[in-house]
C-alpha cells in the first residue's frame, strides 16, 4: 500500500506517528545520554582542577618529552649487553619461579576453596576473602615490602610474584573445580573409589587443561610484571632501566625497552604454541 | 557353531594384538614427550634457581617476612578504640585526598584513551579501511601502545612532567588506549556489514559511514570494555605513584621506604577497600547494562 503512495509531507508525518522511533531517540534514551555526558564533563573538569594540570604543564612537558624521544635514538647497548642479557635472565628466572610456585601452593588450596570438595561455608568464605585480600595488594607493592625483607635482587620479585599468583590462581582453580561434571564423580564414586581416587580420576582430568592454559597465561603476565618490577629494586631488567634512566642514557633506555617488548613477543608466541599442544592434544601431555 | 566361534577367537587375537601394538606405540610416543617436558622443565628449573639467587639463606630467612608484616599490625586497645583508630589513621584525611587523586588520575586517563582508542579503532580494523599501509600503521601504533607497560611510561613521563599525577595520567591513558584501541577494533571487524553496504549506497562518505553503520552496532560493547578498562585503571592508579606519578601509591612508597609500619597497613587496607568497591560497583554497572536500559 505504501509503495503505491508518493513520498509526500503527509506520508512522512504519518509515519513520524506510526513508528516515533525511526524519527525520534526516545524521550527517557536522551535524559540518560544527557545525564552521563554531562556528569562526565563535569567529572572531567574537576579532575583537571583538582589534579591541578593546565595547559602550561602539559605544553612544556610535550616539548620535553619529545627532546627526550630525539635523543632515543639510535638505541645501543653502550657495551653492556651481557648485562641487559643476564638482567633479561633473571626476569625470566623471576616469572618462571614465580609461577610455578604459586601454581604448586594454589592447587591445593583451590581444592580447599571449592564447595564441593570442602563442604564447609566458613572455611569457604574465609579462604575467598583471604585470596581477595591478597589480590587486592599490587604485586609491586609486595615487591617493595619484600625488598625491605630479603634485600634488593630477583629473590624479592620471586616472593612478590608468588604471593599473588597463589591468591589469583588459587581463586579460579577453586572456580573451575567447582564447574566440574559431576556425572564424572558418580561414575568414579560408583566403582568404589575413596576420596583421593575420586579428585585423582574425576577431578584431576577435568580441571588440569583448564589449570594449565591458565598457569601458562599467568606466565606471560608475569614476565611482563617481572620486566619492571625491578624499577622498585626486586631485580631483573626492569633494575637496568631504572638506573638508565637515573642517569638518562636515553639509548640505552631504548634499546632495554626494544629489549622488553622482544622478549615478550617471543614469550607469548611460545607459550601459545604449548598452550595448543598441551590442552587441545591429551597425548602430548606428560 | 564351533566353527563360528573359532573364526571369531582368531579375529578377536588378531585385533588385540593390533591393538596392543598400536597403544604400545602410543606410549612409546607419549614416554617420549614426558622425558622431553621433564628435561626442558628441570632445565629451566635450576637455570631459573641460579640466576634468580634463591639461596638456602634467603629462604630461611622467609620469617622476617611474617615479622615485617607483624609490625604493621597497628596496637589496638579496646578501651581507647577511638585514640588508638586515630593514631593510626593520623594522616587519614590526606591519605583520602590522594585516594580521590587515584579515582580521578583513572577517570582522565580512561577519558583520553577512550577518544583515542575511539579515533584509531576505525582504520585499525580491516573491514572498513581499504588502504593496507594506514590499517598496518594504526595497528602497529596500538600494539606499541600496549606492549610497554604502563610503569615504563610512568617513569619517562615523570622525567618529561616532574613529579605529580599529569604523568600517572599520561602513561595510563597510552599503555589503555593500546589495549582499548585493540579489542575496539576487533568489534568493529565483527559487525554486520549491511549497515555499513546500507548508508554507503545513500551516499554517505567514510565518517558518515562509520558514524551511522558502525558506532550503533558496537557502542554496547565498546562501553562494557570501557567500564572494565576503568576498573582495571584504578587498579593502575594505586601503583603509578610508587615512581612518582600521583595518587596514593607515592605516600605508600614513603611509608614503606621510611619503614612507618603502622602507616603502611592502614593504606594499604584503604586500598584494598577501595578495590572491593570497585569490583562491587562495575559488577553492578556491568549487570545494569546488560540486563537493563540503553544508557547512552
Amino acid at each position: 500500500m505504501i509503495q503505491t503512495k508518493n513520498i509526500n509531507r503527509d506520508l512522512i508525518t504519518e509515519m513520524e506517528i506510526l513508528v516515533p522511533e525511526a524519527f525520534h531517540i526516545p524521550e527517557k534514551q536522551r535524559r540518560y545520554r544527557f545525564i552521563t555526558i554531562s556528569g562526565i564533563v563535569i567529572l572531567t573538569v574537576i579532575s583537571l582542577w583538582k589534579l591541578q594540570i593546565n595547559p602550561f604543564t602539559i605544553f612544556f612537558g610535550i616539548g620535553k618529552f619529545f627532546q627526550m624521544v630525539m635523543m632515543f635514538f639510535p638505541p645501543t647497548h653502550g657495551g653492556w649487553i651481557s648485562e641487559f642479557i643476564y638482567a633479561m635472565g633473571e626476569t625470566l628466572a623471576m616469572a618462571f619461579l614465580g609461577t610455578l610456585f604459586g601454581f604448586l601452593f594454589a592447587v591445593p588450596l583451590g581444592f580447599l576453596a571449592a564447595k564441593n570438595i570442602i563442604p564447609s561455608t566458613i572455611i569457604h568464605i574465609v579462604l575467598r576473602r583471604f585470596f581477595d585480600v591478597i589480590r587486592g595488594i599490587n604485586t609491586l607493592i609486595w615487591a617493595l615490602m619484600f625488598v625491605n625483607v630479603a634485600g634488593l635482587g630477583p629473590f624479592a620479585g620471586i616472593m612478590a610474584i608468588i604471593i599473588t599468583d597463589t591468591a589469583t590462581l588459587a581463586k579460579l582453580f577453586a572456580e573451575s573445580i567447582e564447574n566440574v561434571d559431576t556425572s564424572q564423580i558418580d561414575g568414579a564414586k560408583s566403582t568404589g573409589a575413596g576420596p583421593i581416587q575420586i579428585i585423582r580420576y574425576a577431578f584431576i582430568p577435568q580441571v588440569l587443561p583448564i589449570m594449565l592454559s591458565n598457569v601458562l597465561y599467568f606466565f606471560e603476565s608475569n614476565v611482563r610484571a617481572a620486566s619492571i618490577l625491578g624499577i622498585l629494586g626486586a631485580g631483573g631488567i626492569g633494575m637496568q632501566l631504572y638506573d638508565r634512566i637515573r642517569i638518562m642514557n636515553w639509548p640505552q633506555v631504548f634499546f632495554i625497552i626494544i629489549m622488553i617488548l622482544i622478549t615478550v613477543a617471543v614469550i607469548d608466541t611460545i607459550s601459545k604454541e604449548i598452550r595448543k599442544a598441551i590442552v587441545a592434544n591429551p597425548e602430548y601431555r606428560p | 557353531m564351533q566353527t563360528q566361534e573359532y573364526q571369531w577367537d582368531i579375529t578377536l587375537g588378531l585385533k588385540t594384538s593390533l591393538f596392543e601394538e598400536q597403544r604400545n606405540k602410543q606410549l612409546a610416543k607419549r614416554r617420549i614427550y614426558t622425558v622431553v617436558w621433564i628435561v626442558l622443565f628441570a632445565a629451566a628449573f635450576l637455570f631459573s634457581l641460579v640466576i634468580g639467587d634463591v639461596t638456602m639463606e634467603k629462604i630461611l630467612n622467609l620469617p622476617a617476612a611474617w615479622n615485617y608484616l607483624k609490625e604493621t599490625i597497628p596496637i589496638l586497645r579496646m578501651n581507647s578504640l577511638g585514640y588508638d583508630v586515630g593514631v593510626w589513621y593520623a594522616r587519614g584525611d590526606i591519605w583520602v585526598g590522594h585516594l580521590v587523586d587515584t579515582i580521578l588520575i583513572a577517570f582522565l586517563a580512561t577519558f583520553l584513551s577512550v577518544i583515542f582508542a575511539f579515533v584509531i579503532s576505525f582504520p585499525a580494523s580491516r573491514n572498513l579501511i581499504r588502504s593496507t599501509s594506514v590499517f598496518f600503521l594504526c595497528r602497529r601504533i596500538l600494539d606499541i601502545a600496549r606492549a610497554v607497560p604502563e610503569m615504563v611510561y610512568a617513569l619517562l613521563f615523570v622525567f618529561a612532567f616532574s613529579l605529580g599525577p599529569l604523568p600517572g595520567v599520561l602513561a595510563i591513558a597510552v599503555h589503555s588506549t593500546g589495549s582499548l584501541g585493540k579489542l575496539f577494533s576487533e568489534v568493529n571487524e565483527n559487525i554486520s556489514m549491511e549497515d555499513v553496504e546500507g548508508i554507503k549506497s545513500t551516499g554517505g562518505n567514510w565518517v558518515q559511514t562509520i558514524w551511522f553503520g558502525v558506532v550503533p552496532q558496537v557502542l554496547p560493547n565498546y562501553i562494557s570494555y570501557t567500564i572494565l578498562r576503568l576498573e582495571w585503571n584504578i587498579r593502575a592508579a594505586t601503583v603509578v605513584g610508587l615512581v612518582g606519578a600521583g595518587g596514593i601509591g607515592m605516600e605508600l612508597m614513603t611509608a614503606i621506604r621510611q619503614f612507618q609500619f603502622k602507616q603502611i597497613s592502614a593504606i594499604t587496607i584503604m586500598i584494598i577497600l577501595l578495590v572491593f568497591f570497585l569490583d562491587w560497583v562495575s559488577e553492578k554497572l556491568r549487570h545494569q547494562l546488560i540486563g537493563g536500559e540503553k544508557l547512552i
